[in-house]
């Protein structure tokens, strides 16, 4: 419809039903731009994700050095060509040090972040059934565990089972469990009342089957959307502690170890500090922005 | 396109009354609806004082709209325009935002619908009813304004006015909670009223009540804009009439001349379709008002009859003896934490017969539902479906049996799971089908309830209120029961559709032969479809028999109170209009 005369593309888009017919080219193509616009914020976390993703995957391929080998002699060099983040001050490439510590931060994050969830629906679960003893007892214990500052929590954790990864990861996924379990506890006593369960009661069907097919997949409904937005939190939170030296030890390529690394140094290479603080920061704002995003469209869902 | 409204011709209002509203060329557009689609349009309203006007139309008509737009409550991203827009007398489009909170309250007073989220939680009824009061700074002294909160109360039939001050909304039944919304819509005073459908939610003695304080108030001299689907309390209240679909006027005039000689199909359909005894067998979706020849000629309503239904059969599919069910509260002692739902109640239903279940809210039908359905045990009594036992059996037991007995709800939506589009939830019911055969005997069934095999996908919030309660009859349906319980299946839709659902309940009734426990609080809708009835108040059976035996030659006090409060049919009204009828 390119030949169309301005008269008649000015019919077609006064067209009274109110869908707009084909148009020019160049239309379309601004409106596709409005719509990517619109979307700018989301598009761009998401192409973020996917990069962390690939260097998750293949951090070998981005970088040929290794990053716990250094060479003692080219310590603190500024970004140049062959080390495009600089070196540290033992030398060692930080490009490669940040690409291979999203290994670390991103595991400890995802793993608290399972933690939290795991044992949130569980107890949620538990705490949104009939029992008035059961749920009490679990609401009080969400009340304990939320009553602790996260970093007291973290410590007391690490005090009684030593630093390292995974107890970092249990320190910041336990504190994370009421915040799950209150939202499934919430959802479950609403869908035990549901119409639609009493409704599959009427069918016949048993309570395995209304657990399973209606109580459960609408009470996780929500989880997804909460988790992504809490795994950016997550990942923040573990690399407070790897930065206070509860969690990964040196030389471990930790964002929040290569940070507390690069403090001493801060005053005359700002590098080996940046690019792990930027990588940080980019990674939980991207989760921040999907998860705020999905939680919109899903809330105008309902 | 509007019908002219005729100038008032009464004798009641005096010559010199100025009109309270005066509207012309009325149109209403939302933003989000496009420029082509306007709520309202080209709309005409005038309201006098001592007059009550009714809007009469199905949701979505623009009546609520209008109505809003008289104080400009309609709201953001709304573009009210009029050829003439006069309130008070007053030209009312270069009206600012301090002009129009002074109407508000002062000279025009408005009762919403629902009353239990329309009044503060965390206000007491006397400082609600107050607020206007307070604010328009009417009265200055604390005892002053006590005095005319309690007058207020007392004026709109509240029991102990002075202990309801003090008390909150949830502390109120909904019949009180609804005469709190009106006392504090006409607590300052207002000499306009505006009521969006003040009494759907209430049953038939709060309403005559509640209507009562209305009539009262338009009898002192204020005018009444009345909002309502339900053309009997119209015909009851109001002097004029607009019918109004897709933001049309389509009928107006006084209420009498239009009730009997409408001019608008949608009008004679909307009168055609109510419910009554005298709709007995017949269709009422197809239903049609005809007039006789010349000025004054009366109309009648011309029915198609209902397929002949088949023998009520002599094998009883459930019988219910002596079920008693007490609620306790905790906390109060002895009788004051005992709530007797239920006491002593016993009936059979037989194969292929219609029970109707009547009582107003509190009188124990949802309970007996509950017991009916095997979801609350009772503290007495016994249940047998099909001679089997029913209750005091364990669900495994039970499970076997349930799909002899289903169940269509009231809000269809909320029985369906959020995730779930119609073909997952007619399948849920035929989960002991062959995955192969299932497709086919869920599109046989949508065609059965007059959907077609496009709905299979759709998820139900896509569906209109009268689809929803379709795919809900078809669910109950795929069961093949021998009874069925339908819980008010049809009060929250719009007449014309309440109309076809109930044909189509109706004929699937008669042709499948499935018995029905039908629980309204539509007396005409019981009569309408019934074979027998139930009356239950208080939780005890007050009265059961015959339908025609029980409606119109009751035994018992409460059931004449019960038939007494509903408004008169229809029918008795639709003679000439005469100014004798405004006594």
């Amino acid at each position: 419809m390119s030949e169309a005369t301005p008269s008649e593309a000015a019919t077609l888009l006064s067209d009274p039903s109110g869908r707009t017919g084909p148009a020019a080219p160049g239309a379309a193509i601004r409106r596709v731009i409005a719509v990517l616009w619109q979307w700018k914020g989301f598009l761009a976390a998401g192409a973020f994700l996917l990069l962390l993703a690939m260097v998750l995957a293949t951090p070998h391929l981005l970088t040929a050095y290794d990053p716990l080998e250094g060479d003692a002699l080219a310590g603190l060099r500024a970004p140049n060509a062959t080390h495009p983040f600089g070196t540290d001050r033992l030398g060692r490439d930080v490009l490669a040090r940040t690409l291979y510590g999203a290994r670390y931060s991103l595991s400890i994050g995802f793993g608290a972040t399972a933690i939290s969830v795991g044992f949130g629906v569980l107890l949620g679960i538990a705490g949104g059934q009939k029992s008035r003893l059961l749920d009490e007892t679990i609401c009080r214990l969400f009340d304990v565990i939320s009553s602790f500052p996260g970093v007291l929590m973290a410590l007391l954790v690490v005090t009684f089972l030593g630093q390292g990864m995974l107890n970092v990861a249990i320190a910041v996924g336990v504190a994370g469990i009421p915040k799950f379990g209150r939202v499934v506890r919430a959802q479950t006593q609403l869908a035990r009342n549901a119409d639609y369960v009493t409704q599959a009661y009427i069918y016949g069907r048993s309570r395995a089957a209304v657990f399973f097919h209606h109580l459960l997949p609408n009470v996780l409904l929500a989880i997804p959307v909460i988790a992504t937005v809490y795994v950016g939190t997550t990942i923040l939170a573990v690399s407070s502690l790897s930065f206070l030296g509860l969690g990964p030890q040196p030389p471990t390529p930790e964002w929040g170890v290569m940070l507390a690394e690069s403090r001493d140094v801060l005053r005359i290479a700002w590098w080996p500090g940046v690019f792990p603080g930027a990588a940080l920061t980019l990674t939980v704002i991207a989760f921040t922005v999907i998860g705020n995003a999905l939680q919109r469209r899903f809330e105008r869902r309902g | 396109m509007s019908c002219p409204i005729p100038i008032r011709s009464s004798s009641r209002s005096t010559p010199a009354t100025a009109p309270l509203v005066a509207i012309e060329g009325l149109t209403i557009r939302f933003r989000a609806d496009g420029p082509h689609r306007p709520a309202v349009q080209d709309m005409d309203l005038v309201i006098h004082p001592g007059e009550c006007v009714a809007l009469v139309g199905e949701s979505g008509s623009g009546k609520s709209v209008t109505a809003r737009s008289l104080l400009n409550l309609v709201g953001p991203g709304a573009a009210v325009t009029a050829r003439r827009f006069e309130i008070d007398g007053a030209d009312a489009r270069n009206f600012g935002p301090a002009d129009w909170q002074r109407l508000r309250g002062t000279f025009a007073g408005l009762v919403m619908q629902d009353a239990l989220v329309s009044l503060d939680p965390l206000r007491t009824i006397g400082r609600e009813v107050g607020e206007v009061v307070r604010h328009h700074r009417l009265l200055r002294t604390p005892a002053e304004i006590r005095d005319r909160v309690i007058r207020t109360l007392d004026r709109v039939g509240m029991p102990d006015p002075d202990v309801r001050a003090s008390q909150y909304a949830h502390q109120l039944s909904g019949g009180l909670r609804q005469r709190a919304l009106i006392a504090a819509a006409i607590a300052g005073g207002p000499r306009l009223i505006i009521a969006d459908e003040p009494t759907t939610a209430l049953d038939a003695s709060v309403q005559k009540q509640v209507l009562e304080v209305l009539r009262q108030r338009v009898g002192e001299g204020a005018g009444l804009l009345l909002i309502s689907h339900d053309l009997a309390v119209v015909a009851d209240l109001a002097d004029r009439v607009l019918v109004m679909r897709d933001g049309r006027v389509l009928d107006a005039g006084p209420t009498g001349g239009v009730l009997a000689r409408p001019r608008h199909a949608y009008t004679r359909q909307l009168i055609a379709a109510v419910p009554s005894a005298d709709s007995r067998g017949s269709r009422l979706s197809s239903s049609r008002l005809e007039t006789a020849g010349g000025p004054t000629g009366n109309s009648v309503i011309v029915r198609d009859p209902l397929p002949p239904r088949p023998p009520i059969g002599i094998d009883t599919v459930l019988e219910a003896r002596g079920l008693t069910k007490v609620y306790r509260y905790p906390g109060r002692a002895g009788d004051a934490g005992r709530l007797a739902a239920l006491a002593d109640v016993s009936f059979s239903i037989r194969s292929g017969e219609v029970l109707g279940l009547v009582g107003e809210s509190g009188s124990g039908k949802s309970t007996c539902a509950k017991i009916l359905l095997g979801l609350v045990e009772p503290d007495a009594g016994w249940v047998t479906l099909l001679g089997q036992p029913w209750s005091g059996i364990s669900e495994k037991t039970r499970r076997p049996l349930r799909r002899s007995l289903q169940y269509i709800p009231q809000d269809p939506l909320s029985s369906f799971d959020p995730r779930y589009r119609v073909a997952d939830i007619i399948g849920e019911n035929l989960l002991s089908l062959p995955r192969s055969r299932r497709q086919d005997r869920i599109v046989a069934l949508l065609d059965r309830v007059g959907l077609d095999a496009g709905y299979l996908k759709r998820p139900p919030l896509s569906l209109s209120g009268g689809q929803r309660q379709r795919v809900a009859v078809a669910r109950a349906l795929a069961a093949r029961p021998a009874l069925i319980v339908c819980d008010e299946p049809v009060s929250a839709l719009d007449i014309s559709i309440q109309a076809q659902v109930i044909d189509l309940i109706a004929e699937l009734q008669s042709e499948l032969e499935t018995a029905l426990l039908f629980i309204s609080h539509d007396i005409g809708l019981v009569h309408h479809l019934a074979d027998r009835v139930l009356v239950l108040n208080g939780g005890r059976v007050v009265e059961q028999g015959p339908v025609e035996k029980v409606f119109l030659t009751p035994t018992q006090d409460y059931t004449r109170t019960l038939l007494a409060a509903r408004p008169g049919p229809l029918t008795d009204r639709l003679g000439p209009p005469s100014p004798a009828r405004r006594e």
